[in-house]
């Protein structure tokens, strides 16, 4: 078949970096085509070479969209042609309704004047393409991330569409949202509408892609079609070598009772009628791993950040002991010096000041010790973070390079290593892995199973079961901010846990 | 993608310094500017009695400019400090003529007054989550208006000699015999000896910053770009210090000026509480959650700021040796435009007290060189926004390309 797009020996150098290297990419009509890649690997500067958002002449190579060669001046340009990428980060206004969102830029007008009923009709129609029902005046910051991926879709079709980039489209969302947004791309497929799915998620890759293309260190690695791929060829070729264990092996040697939560209850801070939290007991032995899993918006993170410092809720109520005392967890400061540790679900928003160095942001959570009387030891904290440089094996040159310059597997060890500063006894990592790629998830789990060998207890939140599966001792249930199901490692398995929220949903709706 | 080449070839001074344009573009600024109307005015800026001046007349911009960098680095921004300024002035005023009371009193009183005026409103900003920029802007209409109310309408004033040495007074010269035994008439050989004491301080502290980083193998500072460094510092100090010290020798407010900038180079740079702001400014929520107390460093910053503002209200009162109802009017946009045109950032979490000092004297050069050459109050504005303007675009764009 004559490809729609095909990407010619494009080269693309930044200064010092050769981002792409003669990299080759051809997509036939019709298809979903994959491309994956470690972070860095280049996939991200591809796509914004094809957009346009590097123009034509700042790379070599050329571009053939439907037999065309094509120099795209900016994004503009691409989406005349109908290619159209939605971005990991999405576009969207937060404070405008759907239909304004659709609209914006490209507005249905007559006479200058904007014609709403007109709007809202089509917005409808495009709505019901994608399958989402809601209002098309109903605010974005109304909806979840699942709804806003598909608004940005409708978003794409508003604009003819022939070509549909998804750049980490599932990174963020929860299992039934990824299910319902793969299947929305079959149907695309069927309509006749080429997509290019950018992934980590290798499971969905290999149930929806139809060929797919690896890239490595900014070059092309290997295609596939559909038949030859398996998730253990694709991590083979992105890594570039033989990955047996996706986990690393541990020998658990548990210990005695370090942290024990006794019916712990928090209400939504604004709607004070919600019970958000009801009555989760939980306990940690040294040196063990304890999983919590459950669906988006099962009440995971607020069930953290209520414990750690009563971050988020209101009418807190519940006992913890950590190491058989009382802990005083009423503020963020007392947490710490009980010996918590919190590390965020939003390591950017949350976690980490992007702008300020390595350095500083290691010692943040625990000044004072690498101070004293208020004034800081510049070598000593130094020490300190050259000391978690190497230790986590953060990859920079220095620690004084800015956070913002390091991928996200590095930007995670940071932010582990200013909580390792602060020696907690037991940590809460909320999707530690979440959008890091492969490499990284391997050392982010070598570093849980050192935490556990040092005889912390270690909680983990995740949404990629086999993560949990993969490195718990341990794992909890959640549904609706109630613990439904506890599981050993033994009996612990995709089925069981999902067989348990589904229960617990049934029980909820009985009452 | 964190790599960042390593500089082989960058071993040159000039080379260092292209790197490192945002930290000393505006200091250079700075001097080109000093050169511009030493020339223009014939020598004029430079002399003994007009560089005097130059630190009267602007020590209390900087003064408060030291307080507004840590409002201003902790996501803030505070109106009100000119208001503030004013009424502390009139009050102490008021105190002083109208009350009778000894100035040393007035001025603890007033310092707590000031403090107590800022923490009110960092009390709404910090524990209240209310915008700063509206908090400070009501601030700034209510103390206008109550500074009228204190003097009610009319200027109160003059004020002893005592409260006035807090401004137009000099530090006695100690060392009456050196003036002769260099063969000088009329020098204040004190003044001198704290020039080369500051200038020996400076090296002494400098050389051991740099003997430790080398230990750690950090000194990547070119050495002669190091020694240059040090060598262009240290002579301008003591041409500053010779020039005082032919007049008539430093002024009080010079050295309340000098440990004051010391004093906050040291909390912002070296302290657990100087960092803790900057990291509120960089991001609250992650600050927050590290176990920083937000709420009350942001209160603590805006009630050091009312504190700072306060004393530039004494000064400048003494300064005049009268309160006027106008005193202190648009203050607050010289010291917010000097602490931006040193490199702040209006998000936060980024500025350095050598910056909002370097900003304040470029603005106060410009000043003092317009008005000798006698350009008209008007284009002087016109002049003072476009710089401000071009200093902060200077600092977009080396951001950018760095």
């Amino acid at each position: 078949m004559v490809p729609i797009l095909e990407m010619r020996g494009i080269t693309k150098t930044f200064p010092g970096v050769k981002a792409l290297d003669n990299v080759t990419l051809s997509v036939v009509p019709g298809e979903i085509h994959a491309l994956v890649g470690e972070n860095g690997a280049g996939k991200s500067t591809l796509m914004k070479v094809l957009s346009g958002v590097y123009p034509h002449g700042s790379y070599e190579g050329s571009i053939l969209f439907e037999g065309e060669e094509c120099r795209f001046a900016g994004i503009h340009d691409s989406e005349a042609k109908g290619i159209i990428i939605i971005h990991q980060e999405l576009a969207l206004v937060p404070l405008l309704s759907i239909a304004e969102n659709i609209y914006l830029g490209n507005e249905i007008t007559r006479r200058g004047v904007i014609d709403w009923q007109e709007t809202w009709k089509r917005t409808e129609a495009l709505l019901a393409k994608v399958g989402l029902r809601e209002s098309p005046q109903a605010r974005i910051d109304t909806l979840g991330v699942g709804k806003q991926q598909l608004v940005e879709i409708a978003k794409a079709l508003s604009k003819k569409v022939k070509l549909l980039i998804l750049d980490e489209p599932t990174a963020a969302l929860q299992e039934n949202d990824s299910a319902t947004l793969l299947e929305l791309l079959l149907e695309f497929k069927a309509q006749g509408i080429t997509s290019i799915l950018i992934s980590h998620k290798l499971n969905e890759i290999s149930r929806v892609a139809d060929r797919l293309t690896v890239l490595r260190d900014g070059a092309t690695v290997s295609g596939m079609e559909r038949g030859e791929i398996t998730e253990n060829r694709i991590i083979r070729d992105m890594v570039g070598r033989d990955m047996a264990h996706r986990y690393p092996a541990r020998e658990p040697r548990i210990g005695e009772v370090l942290m024990q939560v006794k019916d712990w209850s928090v209400w939504h801070p604004l709607h004070s009628d919600r019970q958000v939290i009801r009555d989760c007991s939980l306990t940690v032995r040294r040196g063990e791993v304890v999983g919590i899993a459950g669906l988006m918006g099962a009440g995971r993170t607020e069930f953290a950040m209520s414990l750690f410092g009563r971050s988020w809720g209101a009418k807190i109520s519940g006992e913890v002991t950590i190491g058989g005392k009382p802990a005083d967890l009423s503020s963020v400061p007392a947490a710490i010096n009980a010996g918590l540790a919190y590390v965020t679900e939003d390591r950017k928003a949350l976690g980490l000041v992007l702008d300020e160095t390595i350095l500083r942001n290691t010692s943040m959570a625990n000044l004072p010790g690498v101070s004293s009387r208020g004034v800081i030891d510049a070598n000593r904290e130094r020490r300190v973070a050259e000391d978690y440089k190497s230790q986590l094996n953060t990859r920079t040159p220095t620690v004084f390079q800015r956070v913002v310059n390091l991928s996200g597997g590095n930007q995670q060890k940071v932010v582990l290593a200013k909580w390792l500063f602060t020696d907690p006894d037991v940590l809460i990592l909320d999707e530690p892995t979440r959008g890091i790629d492969v490499g990284a998830k391997f050392e982010i789990y070598s570093i849980i199973n050192t935490l556990a060998d040092q005889g912390r207890g270690v909680i983990l939140i995740s949404s990629e079961m086999p993560e949990l599966l993969g490195i718990c001792d341990r794992i909890y249930v959640m549904n609706k901010g109630a613990f439904v199901g506890e599981f050993d490692r033994a009996e612990a398995s995709q089925e069981r846990i999902m067989e348990s929220i589904m229960a617990g949903d049934r029980v909820a709706e009985g009452n | 993608m964190a790599d960042v080449a390593k500089p082989q070839d960058s071993r040159s001074a000039m080379t260092y310094l292209r790197h490192h344009m945002r930290e000393y573009g505006m200091l250079l600024a700075l001097v080109a500017i000093m050169v511009f109307f030493q020339i223009q005015t014939g020598g004029t800026l430079m002399r003994p009695v007009n560089l005097t001046n130059l630190f009267l007349q602007n020590s209390y911009i900087i003064i408060m400019a030291l307080g507004m960098l840590l409002v201003i680095v902790a996501g803030h921004i505070d109106l009100s400090v000119g208001s503030v300024a004013g009424f502390i002035g009139a009050f102490a005023a008021v105190a002083m003529v109208n009350w009778d009371l000894h100035p040393l009193v007035v001025i603890v009183l007033s310092l707590g007054l000031g403090t107590l005026i800022g923490a009110a409103q960092g009390y709404w900003v910090a524990y209240w989550k209310i915008p700063s920029f509206i908090v400070t802007l009501a601030g700034m209409l209510v103390f206008r208006g109550a500074t009228l109310w204190l003097l009610n309408g009319k200027s109160v004033g003059p004020f002893s000699k005592g409260f006035q040495s807090l401004s137009t007074g000099f530090v006695p010269d100690f060392l009456p015999f050196v003036a002769p035994m260099l063969g000088m008439e009329r020098l204040n050989g004190f003044a001198l000896a704290v020039g080369v004491a500051i200038v020996a301080a400076i090296l002494w502290l400098q050389i051991g910053a740099r003997a430790r980083a080398a230990a750690y193998g950090m000194a990547d500072e070119p050495f002669g770009f190091f020694v240059g460094r040090n060598l262009v510092v240290g002579a301008a100090i003591l041409y500053v210090t010779w020039l005082l010290a032919t007049f008539r020798g430093i002024p009080n407010v010079l050295v309340t000026m000098g440990i004051l900038i010391v004093l906050y180079m040291f909390v912002t740079n070296s302290t657990t509480v100087g960092r803790r702001i900057y990291a509120i400014g960089g991001n609250e929520k992650a600050a927050k959650l590290s176990g920083i107390k937000t709420e009350r460093l942001t209160f603590l910053a805006f009630a050091n700021m009312g504190f700072l503002a306060a004393l530039a209200g004494l000064i400048f009162a003494a300064r005049l040796n009268t309160a006027t109802p106008k005193a202190g009017v648009s203050f607050e946009l010289d010291v917010i435009a000097a602490v931006f045109i040193g490199g702040a950032s209006m998000s936060g979490g980024v500025g350095t007290i050598v910056g909002a000092v370097v900003g304040a004297f470029i603005m106060g050069v410009m000043n003092n060189g317009m008005s000798i050459i006698g350009i008209g109050i008007d284009y002087q504005q016109v002049i003072k926004g476009l710089v401000l303007l071009a200093a902060v675009i200077f600092d977009v764009y080396n951001k950018s390309k760095s």
